[in-house]
C-alpha cells in the first residue's frame, strides 16, 4: 500500500464578490467546502466536475497558488518529514516548493510570449537552484528531448508552436524540477482528439518513469478513465464521491456521478443508452441549496436530502469508496462497465 | 455586427493556427520563430504606411531641433525693424530676361508706403540679385551646444536679407524662430514625458499590483487630478512662476507644470495592464515555480507592458505639444525674445494681424503637422503593439 | 464517379448540395487552401456530421452555406439549396448571390439558421431575449407584433424554458451558458427554416447540459423536420445525433459514409486513426493509440496525400506523388484513399 504524498485537510475556500449595490456588504461565496482527501504517492487522482464546481480552485489551493481560506496541506517530503505545504517558512519554502508543480490548461495564456522557449522551460531551474549555466543548457535540452520537442528549436518564441507542442513545453517545464507532484489542470482538454491522446500517452510514460504523481483535473470522463487510478467527484465545492477508478465506473455510488457517466456521448452509434438528462442547471454557488446541494437535480432525493447535508463515508463497496450520499448505498445506480460488457 | 466579428476571430485563429504549424514552409516565416516581440512589432509597423511616414517625418523634425542653429539664418535675438512685418520672399530661379540660373537667388526688398492707406508695403528691387548662398558665415552660436561657429546652413551676402517665410512685427526672420522654437515646443513634450511616465510608472505599478484599498485611494486621487480645470491651473501654477527668470528655468517650470497634469493619464495605463496581465496564467505559473514577486514583475509584467506604454507614450506626446502651444499662446510659458511655435502665434492674436500679414499662421501648420505625425505614428504603433493577439 | 453522382441527383434531389467547394485565403506570401473540393449533399430532415480537427476547414465549410465567409477568403465551387416551398430559389448558386443582397438574406435566419459554439458572443447584451427572438420572427415570417411575440413565447417553451412570460423579457446575461444556447436555438428555428447549421453546438457546454441539448436538437428534428449541419470536433456528438458523417482533414473530405459505417467499419487510416485516439468510456484504464505528428499547413501543397507523413499505411512512390482521388467503396459510402483504389480496379478487371 503506497503512503500518501499530501494529505488535504478541511480545506475551504472563500471568494469575497463585489456586490452590485452600492455601500452593501460583500457576500463571501464558498467555492471549497471542507475538501479533505490523501493522496498517495505514484497514483493519478483525478478530480472531475462540471464547470463552478471548484475543482480548478482546488487544485490551485493545494499548489498555494491562491491562499485557501482555512484548512491544511500537509506534504510528506522525501526523508518522511511532515510539513505544512502552505505555510511554509522560508527554508523549507527554498527547498520543498519545487517539489509540487503545475499543468495549465490553455498552452496559449500559461506560457509568456515574450520569453523564448529556453527561458521559459528553465526558469524553474534557475529560480530553485544555483546551476552554472553549461548545466542548465544539457538539463533543459534533456528534458526537451524527453517531452518530444527537438532541442534545436528552443531558440524560438512559443508563437512558433502549435498547440500540442506547446503542451509539451509546458511539461517540460513542470518536470524539470524534478518534482513528485504535478497538477495538470484540465492538461489535455484545449487539445484535439489526436494530439490528446500523444500528451495522455506522454503524461503516462513519465509516470512510469519517475514515479511522478499526478492530480489530473479534468471534466472529460473518457480521459479520466484512461490515466487516473483514483477518480474524485466534486459538486459545488465539495467531493462527493471519491473511488478507485474500477469501481467508480462499475458502481457509482452517488446519483450525481450516475448523471455525470451517462451524459457522456458515447461514439458508438449502436449503443442507445437510455440516457439520465438532470432537469434544471448547475445550482449558483453563491446562493447554494440546502440540504444536499445536488438534490434539486436529483431525480431521487427525498425530504432528508432537502434538509441534512450528507457525509462523504464509506459505503457498501468498501473502505476505498466514499459517496456523499444519503442513499449510497440504498440506490442501484448504474455504471458504464455493464453497457459494454453486454455489447 | 456580431456576426462579422466572430467570423473574424475565427477567420484569425485560422491564419495564426496555420501560421503556426508552416514548419518550413517558407524562410520568412521560419525567422518569425525567432523574432522577439519588439522585431515583431517593428515588422507589423513597417507594413502600416501613414505611420511609417509619419515616423521619417518626425526623424526630420528631431534633426531640426538638434542642428536648429545652423540651419535658421538668424540667431533668436537678430531684429530688423526696417522690415518689420515683410512678406515671404520668393526664390528665383529665372531673372528678368528670362535666363536659367541653378543657384536660386533673391532679389533685394525696399518698404515704401502705400499711397493712400500709407501702409508700409514692401517691393521687390529687380536691380539687385542676391543669390542663395550655402555655408554662410552669420551670427555666432555653438553647435549642438559644444563647438563655437558661425557658419550657417544657408543665407545671401550682406546687405542682402533672406525671409523665405516673412518676418515678424519686429522684423525677425519668421523662419528662424520657427526653426529655433521647435527646440522648445518638440522637446519640452519628450522630457514631460519621461517625468509623467516615471511618476506614472510608479504610481499606476503600485496601483494595479498591488489592487484593493491601495489602488481604490489612488484612482480617487488621480481622478481629483483629472477634474482640475487646465486652463485656470495653468494660470494659477504660472502665477506662482517669478517673473523675469531665466529662460532654462522657465522651460523646467513648464514641463513640470505640464506633467503634473499628463501623469494622470500614463499611471491609468499601467494599471489597467498590470491588472490584466496579473491575471494571465504564466503569471501564476510563475509564482508556483517560485519565482519572486520582483523578479515577477520585472521578468512577466514590465515587458508585458512596455509595447503599450510605447504607444501610450507616443500618444500622449501631441497633447503635450497642444499644451506647450497654448500656454505660451495666452503668455503663461516661455517669453520672448525665447522663441516656441506657441510665442511665435501670439503674433497672431489679433484678426487685423491675421488679415494683414497671413503668413504669421504658418507656425500653426508646423504644430498640427507634428501633432498629426505623432498621432499617426501612434496609431500604427497601437497596431503593431500586440503581436501575439489571436 | 462524376457520374454516378450526376446520377444520383437527378433520381432525387437533395435539400442541400455543395460541390467542389474551394476557400482560398491570400496569406502575405502564399496561398492557404483552407478549404479544398468538398463536395456532399444533405436530404430533407437528415442530419450530416463534418467531423475533424481544428484547422481542417470545416467551420469556413459551414459558413460558406450561409455566405458568410470573410472579405479575405476566395470562395468558389456551387452551393445549391433546393427549398421545396421557395420554387425560386432551385437551381441558384448561393456563392453567385451578393453576400449581403436581398435574396441572400431572405435565405438567412428565414431557410437556412446558424447556432454557434459560444453563445454570448453571438446574442446582443443590449437586448432582451424576447427582442432578439421577434427580430427574426419581425423579418421574415409576420408584420404583426402580437402574432410574433406568441410565436416567440411558443419557440421559448418547445426549447424548454419554463416560465417564459417572465424570462421573454430578461437579457442574455441572466441566462447560464446553457439556457443561452437554448435561446440561440430558439432564434434559430423561429421561423422554421428548412436547414439548421450548428458550429460546435455543445463544445462550451458541459456534459450534463450537453445532454440536455442534444436531445432538445433531436426532439426538435422530429417535431419540425429541419435537416441539420452538425459541425463539431467531437465524434461521440456524432455518434448521438447524425445519420451522416463527413470526415475532413487538410480541407478535404476525406471519408463520408452513414454513421454507422464510420464508427464500424472505418475505411481512411485518418478516420481509423481518430476513433482509436479517442478514450472510450467503460473500457478502462488503457493506452491510447495517438496519430503521431500534427496537422501540416495547407500552404503550397504538393501533389500528394495531405495525410501521408502521419499515416501508418503510405505507400512511397504513389501516395506522394498522386493527388488522391475520391472512391466509392459502396453506394454511400467513399472514402479518399489509395488504399481502396485498387480494391477498385481489381473488381473492375474481373
Amino acid at each position: 500500500m503506497p503512503e500518501p504524498i499530501l494529505r488535504v485537510k478541511d480545506l475551504n475556500k472563500e471568494f469575497k464578490t463585489k456586490s452590485t449595490k452600492l455601500f452593501s456588504k460583500s457576500v463571501p461565496v464558498k467555492i471549497l467546502k471542507d475538501i479533505s482527501f490523501d493522496l498517495l504517492e505514484g497514483e493519478t487522482l483525478s478530480v472531475v466536475g462540471e464547470s463552478g464546481s471548484g475543482k480548478t480552485t482546488l487544485g490551485r489551493c493545494v499548489l498555494n497558488g491562491l491562499d485557501a481560506t482555512s484548512g491544511e496541506v500537509v506534504y510528506v517530503t522525501n526523508d518522511e518529514k511532515a510539513v505544512d505545504y502552505l505555510n511554509l517558512g522560508k527554508a523549507d519554502y527554498k527547498k520543498y516548493r519545487k517539489d509540487i508543480q503545475m499543468i495549465f490548461q490553455d498552452p496559449y495564456s500559461s506560457l509568456n510570449p515574450r520569453m523564448t522557449v529556453f527561458d521559459i522551460i528553465s526558469e524553474p531551474l534557475v529560480t530553485n537552484y544555483d546551476v552554472k549555466k553549461k548545466e542548465v543548457e544539457e538539463h533543459v535540452a534533456d528534458i526537451a528531448e524527453r517531452v518530444g520537442l527537438n532541442p534545436h528549436l528552443l531558440k524560438r518564441y512559443p508563437h512558433a508552436f502549435s498547440g500540442g507542442q506547446r503542451q509539451r513545453i509546458a511539461i517540460a517545464r513542470a518536470l524539470i524540477t524534478q518534482p513528485r507532484v504535478i497538477v495538470c489542470d484540465e492538461a489535455v482538454s484545449a487539445l484535439d482528439v489526436s494530439i490528446q491522446a500523444q500528451i495522455i500517452n506522454l503524461l503516462d510514460d513519465l509516470q512510469t518513469e519517475m514515479g511522478i504523481t499526478y492530480i489530473f483535473i479534468s471534466h472529460d470522463l473518457s480521459v479520466v478513465q484512461t490515466i487516473s487510478d483514483r477518480v474524485a467527484v466534486m459538486h459545488l465545492g465539495r467531493i462527493v464521491e471519491l473511488a478507485s477508478v474500477d469501481s467508480f465506473f462499475e458502481n457509482p455510488k452517488h446519483p450525481y456521478s450516475e448523471a455525470l457517466l451517462s451524459s457522456v456521448p458515447k461514439p458508438d452509434p449502436d449503443v442507445k443508452t437510455d440516457r439520465i438528462i438532470l432537469q434544471g442547471e448547475v445550482p449558483n454557488p453563491g446562493n447554494p441549496p440546502s440540504g444536499c446541494e445536488f438534490h434539486p437535480r436529483c431525480p431521487y432525493a427525498t425530504e432528508l436530502c432537502r434538509t441534512e447535508i450528507p457525509e462523504l463515508k464509506e459505503t457498501g463497496q468498501g473502505k476505498r469508496h466514499l459517496s456523499a450520499c444519503h442513499y449510497a448505498d440504498e440506490l442501484e445506480l448504474r455504471g458504464v462497465w455493464h453497457a459494454n460488457q453486454a455489447k | 455586427m456580431k456576426r462579422s466579428s466572430l467570423l473574424k476571430k475565427i477567420f484569425h485563429s485560422l491564419k495564426t493556427h496555420s501560421k503556426r504549424n508552416a514548419t518550413g514552409a517558407s524562410e520568412e516565416n521560419t525567422q518569425d520563430y525567432y523574432a522577439s516581440q519588439w522585431s515583431l512589432m517593428w515588422k507589423k509597423l513597417k507594413k502600416h504606411r501613414l505611420a511609417r511616414f509619419s515616423l521619417l517625418c518626425l526623424i526630420v523634425f528631431y534633426i531640426i531641433v538638434l542642428f536648429a542653429n545652423f540651419i535658421a539664418p538668424q540667431d533668436a535675438t537678430e531684429y530688423d525693424s526696417d522690415y518689420a512685418n515683410a512678406p515671404p520672399m520668393q526664390l528665383h530661379f529665372f531673372d528678368e530676361e528670362g535666363n536659367f540660373h541653378l543657384r536660386p537667388f533673391v532679389y533685394g526688398i525696399e518698404s515704401t508706403r502705400h499711397p493712400e492707406t500709407y501702409r508700409k508695403v514692401f517691393v521687390e528691387d529687380r536691380e539687385v540679385k542676391y543669390p542663395v548662398q550655402f555655408f554662410t558665415e552669420g551670427s555666432e552660436y555653438k553647435f549642438l551646444g559644444l563647438f563655437p561657429t558661425n557658419i550657417h546652413l544657408f543665407g545671401v551676402e550682406d546687405p542682402g536679407e533672406i525671409f523665405i517665410l516673412g518676418t515678424d512685427g519686429m522684423g525677425r526672420d519668421l523662419f528662424s524662430r520657427i526653426v529655433l522654437g521647435s527646440q522648445v515646443s518638440l522637446s519640452i513634450p519628450l522630457v514631460g514625458v519621461a517625468i509623467s511616465l516615471i511618476i506614472g510608472l510608479i504610481i499606476g505599478g503600485i496601483s494595479g499590483y498591488f489592487g484593493g484599498w491601495t489602488d481604490a485611494i489612488i484612482q480617487r486621487i488621480i481622478e481629483i487630478f483629472r477634474s482640475f480645470p487646465t486652463l485656470p491651473l495653468w494660470m494659477a501654477l504660472s502665477a506662482a512662476i517669478p517673473a523675469g527668470i531665466e529662460v532654462v528655468k522657465m522651460y523646467f517650470y513648464i514641463v513640470i507644470i505640464i506633467s503634473f497634469i499628463e501623469w494622470t493619464g500614463l499611471a491609468r495605463v499601467v494599471r489597467g495592464q498590470f491588472m490584466s496581465l496579473k491575471k494571465e496564467e504564466f503569471v501564476l505559473a510563475a509564482k508556483i515555480a517560485g519565482v519572486s514577486t520582483g523578479k515577477i514583475i520585472r521578468k512577466h509584467l514590465m515587458p508585458g507592458i512596455m509595447s503599450y506604454l510605447v504607444v501610450s507614450i507616443t500618444l500622449a506626446i501631441p497633447g503635450m505639444i497642444l499644451a506647450e502651444t497654448a500656454m505660451s499662446f495666452l503668455g503663461l510659458g516661455i517669453r520672448s525674445p525665447a522663441t516656441s511655435w506657441g510665442v511665435l502665434l501670439q503674433e497672431a492674436q489679433q484678426i487685423e494681424n491675421v488679415a494683414l500679414y497671413p503668413w504669421k499662421l504658418i507656425p500653426l501648420f508646423f504644430v498640427i503637422f507634428s501633432v498629426l505625425c505623432f498621432n499617426f505614428f501612434g496609431d500604427g504603433l497601437r497596431d503593431a503593439s500586440d503581436p501575439y493577439k489571436k | 464517379m462524376k457520374q454516378m453522382r450526376a446520377n444520383k441527383r437527378s433520381t432525387e434531389q437533395p435539400l442541400l448540395s455543395v460541390e467542389d467547394l474551394k476557400v482560398t485565403i491570400q496569406m502575405d506570401n502564399a496561398v492557404l487552401k483552407a478549404v479544398d473540393g468538398v463536395s456532399f449533399t444533405i436530404e430533407k430532415g437528415k442530419t450530416l456530421g463534418l467531423v475533424g480537427e481544428s484547422g481542417c476547414g470545416k467551420s469556413l465549410t459551414s459558413r460558406s452555406i450561409m455566405s458568410l465567409n470573410p472579405k479575405e477568403c476566395e470562395t468558389t465551387g456551387e452551393i445549391l439549396f433546393n427549398s421545396s416551398l421557395d420554387q425560386k430559389l432551385k437551381g441558384l448558386n448561393i456563392l453567385d448571390l451578393d453576400p449581403t443582397g436581398k435574396k441572400i438574406r431572405s435565405i438567412r435566419g428565414k431557410k437556412i439558421s446558424m447556432i454557434f459554439q459560444e453563445p454570448m458572443t453571438a446574442l446582443s447584451p443590449l437586448y432582451t431575449i424576447g427582442n432578439q427572438i421577434m427580430e427574426n420572427i419581425l423579418l421574415h415570417r409576420t408584420k404583426n407584433k402580437k402574432e410574433a411575440k406568441q410565436i416567440a413565447l411558443e419557440m421559448l417553451r418547445k426549447v424548454g424554458i419554463s416560465d417564459e412570460e417572465k424570462r421573454f423579457n430578461d437579457y442574455p446575461h441572466e441566462f447560464s451558458g446553457g439556457m443561452r444556447q437554448r435561446v440561440m436555438i430558439a432564434i434559430a428555428l423561429a421561423c422554421n427554416p428548412e436547414l439548421l447549421i450548428a458550429d460546435e453546438p455543445t463544445t462550451a457546454l458541459d456534459v450534463t447540459i450537453q445532454a440536455q441539448v442534444l436531445e432538445l436538437m433531436k426532439s426538435l428534428q422530429d417535431e419540425l423536420g429541419m435537416a441539420i449541419l452538425l459541425v463539431t470536433h467531437d465524434l461521440g456528438v456524432i455518434a448521438e445525433i447524425c445519420d451522416e458523417v463527413a470526415v475532413m482533414y487538410l480541407g478535404e473530405i476525406v471519408e463520408k459514409a452513414p454513421v454507422h459505417e464510420i464508427f464500424n467499419q472505418p475505411k481512411h487510416p485518418y478516420t481509423k486513426g481518430l476513433i482509436n485516439s479517442m478514450p472510450i468510456l467503460g473500457t478502462g484504464k488503457q493506452r491510447l493509440e495517438p496519430i503521431e505528428g500534427t496537422v501540416p499547413l495547407a500552404i503550397n501543397m504538393s501533389h500528394k496525400c495531405g495525410f501521408y507523413d502521419r499515416c501508418t499505411h503510405r505507400i512511397q512512390g504513389i501516395c506522394d506523388v498522386q493527388a488522391v482521388p475520391e472512391t466509392q467503396v459502396s453506394s454511400n459510402h467513399s472514402v479518399r484513399c489509395f488504399l481502396y483504389n485498387e480494391h477498385e480496379e481489381d473488381e473492375q478487371n474481373a
